[in-house]
C-alpha cells in the first residue's frame, strides 16, 4: 500500500477518536484517497446523484410526515393543508413528489450504465444484486408513497396492485386480505402503507451502505471494462470524482427545479386531485410513469397469474444478469453485436413504458406482447448465446492506453501549468 | 447485423400496429379543448388579480348555488398572489355568508355570519342532500377542480409540454366546458335530465348550462359574454386549486439563478482540477489500482 492511503490526523481530538472509533479514517479511505479509474464518464455520477436524492426524499419526507394525517377521512385534506397553509408546504410536497420521479430517472440511468458497461460481471455480482434489491425497495416505497395522498389514483392503484396477489391459487385471497388488513382497501391499508413508507427509506439507506461497501471491495468498473492495473490508471476520489459528481448534481438539480417550480403536476395524474371514492372507478387506472414498462408486461400476458409472474420475473431476472451474460468482455464498447441488442432492449423498455400508459386494447396489446417477448428473449436467450458466438473487438491493455491513445501520451513533456504540484 | 435489422423491422411493425389504434382511442375519448391565453402560463406568468375578482364574482353569484369550495377560507381572498382583496373586504365577503357553528351552551348548532377565518360554507349539508336536490347529479367540490381535470394530450404533445411548460389543461377544459353546451348530434340519445356538452367526457352532463351572456354584471367594462365568463371563472378556479403559484414561480426564478451560477462554478472548478489529469498526467500523484486489493 502506498503511503498516502494511511491516515494520520493532526488534530488531537480526531487522534483521540481514532483510537476508539476509526470513523475519520474510514471516511478518509472511502471518500478521499479511494482510487477511482481515471476514465469514468458522467454516467458514473448517478451513484452520487442517487445518494443525494435519497437524502432529499428523507428530509422532505420527514417534514411532510409532521403535517400529514394517515386516515381515510383526513389524508386528502391534510395534504391540501400542507399545500395551502404550511409554510413552504407546497415546496416540500412538490419536491418530494417530483423527487420520487427523479430518483427513478437516476436509478434507470444507473442501471442502464451498469448494463452497458457490464458492471455486474465478476467480481461485482454481489454489488449488482444489492443494486437490484435497492431498486425493488424503491419500487415498493414509491408505490406506497403514491397511495398516501388518498386521491382517486392513489386508491385505485392500491386496489389494482394489491389485487395482483389474488392471482396465486389457494394462498392468493388470504394474502390480499392480509395485505389490506380487511376485506377492501381501507383505513388499515392506508395506515400500514404510511408506516412502511416511513420505514423503507431507512432500509434503503442501510442497503446503500452495503452497496457502497461492496463497491469499495471490488473497485469501480470503467468504460473500458479493463481493471485498473497500474497507478497511472486511477485518480483519487477527492477532488477528482467528488467535483465531477458535484457538478452533475448541480445539473440534476436544475433539471429537478424545472419540474418542481414550473411544471410540478406534469408527472402526476389529474385524477389524484379528486378525493378517493371507492364507488367510482376512473376510466383508465395508470400507475406513475416509472412503473409503466412493468405494467405493460403485466397486461401483455392474457393469464393473470402468468402476468404477475412475468411482472415479478422482469425485475428478478435482472439479479441473474451476471450469469445470464456469458461473455467475458465487460464493456459494450468492445462488443459490437451486444451493443446493438442492448440499445434495442433499452428502446423496448421505453416502448413498453408508452404502451403501459395506453388502454389495454387492440394493437396496443399486440405491440406490448411483441416487446415483452423481446424483453425476456434478450435476457434468457440472446444474452447467454451472444457471449458464446460474438466476436469481440480487441481490448486495450490498460486504462491509460485507452485514455491516452487519442490524447497526450503519458509523460508528455508539456510545461507544467502554473501552480501545479511538482 | 442482420439480426439487428430484423429487430428494427419488428419494432417498426409494432409501432405501426399501435399508431392507428392510438388515433381511434383519441377519437372516442373527449374533444380537445381549444387552448386559451392565461396570464399565469409560462415561467413568469402570474395571476391577474382583477380577473380573479371577476371570477370570484361569478363563483359567488352562480357556481356557489350548487358547488362547494371547502378547502378555501375567506382569509385566502386577501392572501398575496390572490384576488387582491383587502382584509376588510374579505371580512365583508365572509359576513355575507351564513356559517353553521356550535354546539352552543344549549347544545344546539346555530347559524351566524361568516368570519374571515371560516372556510367557504357548502351549499348542501352532505352529498346525499345535493343529489336529492339536483336530480341525482353530484356537483364536485371546486377547490381542486382546475388541477383535478385534464384531458389526454397524446404523443408527441405530452413531450412538448415538458418544454413549453404547458400546465393549463384544467383551466382550458373548464372554459371549454362552459362554452360547450350544444344540441346533441343526430343519433345521440341523451339520458333523462342530462344536457349535451361537446367537451364533457361521454357528452352527457348533469349540470344545466350555468352561464349565459350578460348574466353577471361587470363594473370594469370587461365584456359580459360566456366566453369571457368561462375564462374568468377558470382563472379563479386555477388560483383556488394552486394559490401559491405566484410564490412558487418567484422562488423558482431565484433558485434557477442560484443553481445556474453554482453549477457554472462547479463546472469550471472541475475542469481546472481535471486539467492536469488530462494533459499532464505525469504531475498527478500516482494511486494504487484499488485500495482493498492487497497482494
Amino acid at each position: 500500500m502506498s503511503g498516502h492511503s494511511i491516515y494520520e490526523p493532526q488534530n488531537s481530538i480526531i487522534q483521540w477518536l481514532e483510537r476508539r472509533l476509526p470513523v475519520a479514517s474510514l471516511v478518509y479511505s472511502s471518500f478521499i484517497v479511494y482510487p477511482t479509474p481515471r476514465n469514468l464518464n458522467y454516467w458514473w455520477t448517478f451513484g452520487a446523484i442517487l445518494s443525494f436524492m435519497l437524502g432529499v426524499q428523507i428530509i422532505t419526507g420527514i417534514v411532510l410526515a409532521m403535517h400529514y394525517t394517515p386516515h381515510v377521512d383526513f389524508a386528502f385534506d391534510s395534504v391540501e393543508t400542507i399545500m395551502r397553509d404550511v409554510n413552504y408546504g407546497w415546496l416540500l410536497r412538490y419536491l418530494h413528489a417530483n423527487g420520487a420521479s427523479f430518483f427513478f430517472v437516476a436509478v434507470y440511468a444507473h442501471i442502464a450504465r451498469g448494463m452497458y458497461y457490464g458492471s455486474y460481471k465478476e467480481p461485482r455480482e454481489v454489488l449488482w444484486i444489492l443494486g437490484v434489491i435497492l431498486f425493488l425497495l424503491m419500487v415498493v416505497t414509491g408505490f406506497m408513497g403514491y397511495v398516501l395522498p388518498w386521491g382517486q389514483m392513489s386508491f385505485w392503484a392500491a386496489t389494482v396492485i394489491t389485487n395482483l396477489f389474488s392471482a396465486f391459487p389457494v394462498v392468493g385471497d388470504p394474502i390480499v386480505t392480509w395485505l389490506w388488513g380487511g376485506y377492501a382497501v381501507g383505513n388499515p391499508t392506508l395506515n400500514r402503507f404510511y408506516s412502511l413508507h416511513y420505514l423503507l427509506p431507512f432500509v434503503i439507506a442501510g442497503v446503500v451502505v452495503l452497496h457502497v461497501w461492496a463497491l469499495h471491495m471490488v473497485g469501480q468498473n470503467n468504460p473500458t471494462g479493463v481493471e485498473p492495473k497500474t497507478e497511472k490508471d486511477t485518480v483519487a476520489f477527492t477532488p477528482y470524482a467528488t467535483m465531477k459528481d458535484a457538478f452533475f448534481i448541480g445539473l440534476f438539480c436544475l433539471f429537478l427545479a424545472w419540474f418542481v417550480f414550473y411544471i410540478p403536476n406534469y408527472l402526476g395524474h389529474s385524477d389524484n386531485y379528486i378525493p378517493a371514492n371507492p364507488s367510482q372507478t376512473p376510466t383508465h387506472i395508470v400507475p406513475e410513469w416509472y412503473y409503466l414498462p412493468f405494467y405493460a408486461i403485466l397486461r401483455a400476458i392474457p393469464s393473470k397469474l402468468l402476468g404477475v409472474v412475468a411482472l415479478g420475473g422482469s425485475i428478478v431476472l435482472l439479479a441473474f444478469l451476471p450469469w445470464l451474460d456469458t461473455s467475458r468482455v465487460r464493456s459494450a464498447n468492445y462488443r459490437p453485436l451486444y451493443r446493438q441488442f442492448l440499445v434495442v432492449f433499452f428502446l423496448v423498455v421505453i416502448g413498453l413504458g408508452y404502451l403501459g400508459s395506453q388502454p389495454p386494447e387492440g394493437g396496443y396489446v399486440i405491440a406490448a406482447r411483441i416487446l415483452t417477448a423481446y424483453y425476456f428473449a434478450y435476457l434468457l436467450i440472446i444474452l447467454p448465446l451472444l457471449g458464446l458466438f460474438e466476436k469481440t473487438k480487441p481490448l486495450p491493455s490498460s486504462i491509460s492506453e485507452a485514455v491516452l491513445r487519442d490524447g497526450a501520451p503519458v509523460g508528455a513533456s508539456a510545461p507544467p501549468p502554473p501552480g501545479a504540484r511538482a | 447485423m442482420n439480426a439487428h435489422r430484423n429487430i428494427i423491422v419488428a419494432l417498426a411493425l409494432a409501432a405501426s400496429l399501435s399508431a392507428p389504434c392510438l388515433r381511434a382511442a383519441l377519437a372516442q375519448e373527449q374533444e380537445v379543448p381549444p387552448p386559451q391565453h392565461w396570464s399565469f402560463a409560462g415561467p413568469f406568468g402570474l395571476y391577474d388579480p382583477e380577473q380573479l375578482q371577476r371570477g370570484f364574482k361569478i363563483y359567488r353569484e352562480v357556481c356557489s348555488t350548487c358547488h362547494s369550495l371547502k378547502l378555501l377560507a375567506f382569509r385566502n381572498l386577501a392572501d398575496p398572489g390572490g384576488p387582491g382583496f383587502s382584509e376588510a373586504q374579505a371580512a365583508a365577503i365572509a359576513a355575507g355568508f351564513q356559517v353553521t357553528d356550535g354546539p352552543n351552551d344549549q347544545g344546539q348548532m346555530y347559524q351566524r355570519p361568516g368570519r374571515i377565518g371560516d372556510h367557504f360554507p357548502s351549499p348542501f349539508p352532505n352529498d346525499q342532500a345535493a343529489r336529492a336536490a339536483l336530480g341525482g347529479a353530484l356537483p364536485p367540490d371546486m377547490s381542486d377542480l382546475a388541477k383535478g381535470r385534464g384531458y389526454e394530450r397524446g404523443f408527441p404533445w405530452f413531450i412538448i409540454d415538458a418544454f413549453t411548460q404547458y400546465q393549463e389543461e384544467g383551466p382550458d377544459y373548464i372554459h371549454a366546458l362552459l362554452n360547450g353546451y350544444e344540441n346533441p348530434s343526430a343519433g345521440f340519445t341523451l339520458p333523462p335530465g342530462a344536457q349535451y356538452n361537446q367537451y364533457f367526457p361521454g357528452h352527457a352532463i348533469g349540470m344545466p348550462k350555468p352561464l349565459s351572456d350578460g348574466q353577471v354584471e361587470y363594473t370594469d367594462g370587461t365584456s359580459t359574454t360566456v366566453d369571457q365568463y368561462g375564462r374568468d371563472v377558470a382563472a379563479f378556479l386555477a388560483w383556488a386549486s394552486e394559490p401559491k403559484l405566484d410564490e412558487r414561480k418567484r422562488l423558482g426564478f431565484q433558485v434557477f439563478m442560484y443553481l445556474i451560477v453554482l453549477t457554472g462554478l462547479l463546472y469550471f472548478t472541475k475542469k481546472r482540477i481535471w486539467h492536469e489529469v488530462k494533459h499532464h498526467p505525469e504531475l498527478t500523484e500516482p494511486r494504487p489500482p484499488t485500495e482493498y486489493r492487497r497482494s
